[in-house]
């Protein structure tokens, strides 16, 4: 227990240094969001105006005094172009991409753990080399180029599943399913690529280690072998499928972008583009909250695969 | 015998029962949009972004329309007058308007919002400095009082983009004007769902069932606007490729703006048809604050060397979307359409021009064009922009930086070598340009603020004569004085015109009587 909440304080000044770094990144960065609000026509008095009324124009210091003033009471801002809450905006893409990233995580892992136990226990045969090959194709591809051939040929040449759009769960499970099938196996294939790679090596390292050959010895049969070596294999899994997840937050912009998927890499992007700094100053302190929040989890997660760990 | 005649009965009951049920369940109406970009701004008076007008004409109503002739008509007035010396104006507005809150229109409204525009706009500013003063004298009667006469008073009213005069709740319209309003209560054909609304995603409309219809069949954006469409859904599809395979699949009707690159492919598809979506021109602003481009000549030297027709070839367009050549700073087919001046630059001329740029004088000043890497079109422009300049001896320094970056660069007065500039390109829609005063890169009066400062006392004093004068002969002979002027002075280069293109599910009705230049979606049923 002291550990985590050691750990868990540890992530303080983490988080302090994401926010300074964030808010120097973007402000100092070129660019003006009162120039774009204003438009193409605008005057340079109508942009300083306009640069006055949203409090751009206050020394750096003092934004970024207000702005984490705020965070503290739990009020991430209102974004300059929408005047939406930040809160709300959040709430609006978190669905989407979560998601995602569970259900990428989902196909991920049915498929890439036996695919790379399979490969590793079959080693050098052409079972192996088949797997290998299927990973390497999928992790060169480019994300967008596989995403359009999706849809050309289950959405377009097969009217399977929806081109575009997302569904809330809400609005029914099926919908939901049928929405997120096409981005989700787009972005799985790069993840079951490397999680394949990772639990082959991993479980080949494994499968040479001496209680291996004594259990295979004792006459244990396939599975039971493989059972004893995927648990000791399990930590760099664990440990690649959890830097996948923090990645998927945070990196799912391709794939919601060809699927016109609201999900939050999207809203980033859109608010990098258009200096929206509340939002992407949010947005930002939360994914480094969470990628923070996930290693913690897995390292916690070892003690679950190997007793002997203690903290 | 009885149990059959009694089940016959009772699932004749149950088939009636189910009757309004079924007319109940019949879903609505809905027009999918694939938008040209995000709503950001719900403001059309806050901004000039395109996206912000298009949503303006969707919920509010103005006092006049332009038809699709062009001509001012009356839209939310019932009738007006005006006197001999045209100082006095009064308008009437029509019975029963009402807005979306059921709210009645009065013309204390009109005013109020009337106010609010002549702060912003160029129209109402000019209107403002021949001292209009606007007065509500009854519920339904609003008067205008200038000191001088006024030209374009109706064409003020009907302004269709840059702050088109869109009539608000006088509560809302009297907010102050330092940042958006984000209220939107109109009294236009559609109602915005604010509780549907996804920034970056999807913005929602409704049918207006307070809209008051004329009974003038819809022209332009006049006439009637009543609508069969339940509910309008703007979809933002960032990536063309989705957008178009949406479309294909008929999971959207109609792309607003088609990516140039999709419009021959999607000819050959029998499912879709493809519809001008209104003229464009390209320009290339000049800073003419430094060096070089603060000498005329050399201006007039880089004039003197675009090809426009390669300058929008480049940008994609196909052949039949794309002019070879337009003389006028107005858009050319429009009603201000002249090729008064452009007789010496008609033919690109690169010896010309390399010979004129020597006789200006041009000592190999670095020549610093900021490049937008993020907009396909605009880097195509300014790429041909880089190889127009090289190719006549400019010294060309082209930076590549984003939209955002260029928006608040080009506002800086500062040399080019100490984070200004030299030039940069963009677009401009016909609404935007085809008058000497909505076309504001004309605006050459000195200590302006508009990027690029343009400065020329006889270009100003042409664009204030043609402004206030109301004899059309005059005002035509003025124009082409203007225009002449303009070729002289350069205030910037006209890149060449192409029509953008709308792409639609062709089992959509009433796409022939849509406006080109104005998604004028109500007029669509499907």
């Amino acid at each position: 227990m002291g550990y985590i909440v050691r750990r868990f304080l540890s992530t303080l000044p983490v988080m302090a240094v994401v926010a300074v770094v964030v808010f120097l990144l973007i402000h100092l960065s070129p660019g003006d969001p009162a120039a774009l609000i204003a438009g193409d026509l605008a005057t340079t008095e109508d942009i300083d105006k306009l640069r006055a009324a949203l409090g751009l124009n206050l020394p750096l210091w003092q934004q970024f005094g207000l702005w984490i003033g705020k965070i503290f009471t739990g009020d991430l801002g209102t974004s300059i172009f929408t005047q939406v809450p930040v809160t709300q905006l959040l709430g609006q893409r978190l669905e989407p991409t979560v998601s995602i990233a569970a259900l990428t995580m989902l196909i991920t892992l049915v498929t890439a753990v036996p695919l790379g136990t399979l490969a590793a226990y079959f080693a050098g045969t052409w079972i192996d080399r088949l797997v290998m090959l299927f990973a390497v194709l999928a992790f060169s591809v480019p994300v967008f180029l596989i995403g359009y051939l999706l849809v050309y040929t289950f959405a377009v040449q097969l009217p399977w599943f929806p081109v575009q759009g997302y569904v809330n769960f809400s609005e029914g499970p099926g919908a939901w399913l049928r929405a997120l099938v096409l981005p989700c196996v787009n972005l799985a294939l790069v993840y079951i690529a490397l999680v394949t790679r990772m639990t082959r090596a991993t479980v080949l390292e494994v499968l040479h280690e001496d209680y291996i050959r004594t259990a295979r010895a004792k006459g244990l049969g396939v599975l039971p072998v493989l059972g004893h070596a995927l648990r000791n294999a399990a930590i760099p899994i664990a440990t690649t499928i959890g830097a996948g997840i923090a990645l998927l937050i945070g990196g799912v912009v391709v794939t919601e972008t060809v699927f016109a998927i609201p999900g939050v890499g999207r809203l980033v992007i859109d608010s990098v583009q258009r200096h929206d700094y509340p939002v992407i100053q949010s947005v930002l302190l939360l994914s480094a909250g969470v990628y923070v929040l996930i290693n913690l989890l897995i390292d916690l997660s070892y003690r679950l695969f190997d007793p002997r760990i203690q903290y | 015998m009885k149990r059959r005649t009694l089940a016959a009965l009772a699932a004749l009951a149950l088939s009636a029962a189910s009757l309004p049920a079924l007319a109940q369940t019949t879903p609505p109406k809905t027009l999918k949009v694939v938008a040209h970009a995000d709503l950001k701004i719900l403001d059309p008076t806050f901004t000039t972004a395109y996206i912000s007008r298009n949503f303006g004409h969707m919920v509010y109503d103005t006092l006049f329309a332009q038809d699709a002739t062009g001509k001012p008509q009356p839209q939310m007035v019932e009738k007006y007058t005006t006197s001999k010396d045209g100082k006095q104006w009064s308008f009437t507005l029509r019975p029963g308007l009402k807005f979306s809150d059921g709210a009645a229109v009065t013309s204390a409204d009109a005013v109020a919002s009337l106010q609010r525009w002549a702060a912003r706009d160029s129209l109402g500013r000019a209107m403002t400095g021949v001292g209009a003063e606007w007065k509500a004298t009854d519920a339904r009667t609003l008067t205008l009082t200038l000191n001088e006469p006024f030209g374009m008073v109706l064409d003020a009213l009907a302004k269709p983009s840059g702050f088109p005069p869109v009539i608000l709740p006088e509560r809302i319209a009297k907010l102050p004007a330092a940042s958006p309003l984000t209220e939107v209560v109109g009294s236009g054909p559609f109602i915005f769902k604010r509780d549907e609304w996804v920034p970056g995603n999807k913005t929602v409309f409704v049918r207006n069932p307070n809209y008051v219809a004329r009974s003038e069949p819809p022209s332009g954006l006049a006439g009637s606007k009543k609508t069969t469409l339940d509910r309008v859904e703007w979809l933002y599809l960032p990536d063309a490729n989705s957008a178009v395979s949406a479309l294909k699949r008929g999971e959207v009707d109609y792309i607003e703006q088609l990516a140039p690159d999709y419009i021959a492919p999607l000819r050959t598809d029998s499912n879709i048809k493809i519809g001008s979506g209104g003229a464009y021109q390209g320009f290339l602003v000049m800073n003419q604050l430094h060096a070089p481009f603060d000498n005329p000549k050399v201006r007039q030297a880089l004039l003197q060397a675009v090809n426009q027709e390669r300058f929008v070839a480049a940008m994609g367009f196909p052949l039949d979307m794309r002019m070879a050549y337009c003389a006028t700073y107005f858009i050319c087919g429009s009603p201000n359409d002249t090729s008064a001046g452009a007789e010496p630059f008609r033919k690109a001329d690169v010896a010309k021009a390399k010979k004129m740029l020597a006789d200006a004088g041009y000592k190999g000043e670095k020549v610093v064009l900021m490049v937008p890497s993020d907009v396909p079109y605009l880097n195509a422009e300014a790429l041909m922009a880089a190889q127009t300049m090289k190719s006549i001896g400019l010294n060309v320094d082209a930076q590549t930086m984003d939209w955002a970056s260029i928006g608040a660069r080009r506002a800086k007065r500062d040399a080019p070598d100490a984070g200004g500039w030299n030039i940069y390109v963009t677009v401009a829609g016909e609404f935007d340009v085809n008058s000497p005063i909505s076309n504001a890169y004309l605006g050459a009066a000195c200590g302006n603020t508009l990027p690029g400062w343009p400065c020329d006392k006889k270009l100003d004093e042409l664009r204030t004569a043609w402004l206030k004068e109301t004899v059309p002969a005059k005002r035509k002979e003025l124009l082409d004085a203007f225009q002449t002027r303009a070729y002289e002075a350069v205030p910037y280069i006209n890149a060449g015109q192409y029509s953008a293109a709308f792409a639609a599910r062709a089992s959509l009705k009433g796409l022939d009587k849509m406006w080109a230049g104005m998604p004028t979606v109500w007029v669509l049923d499907k």
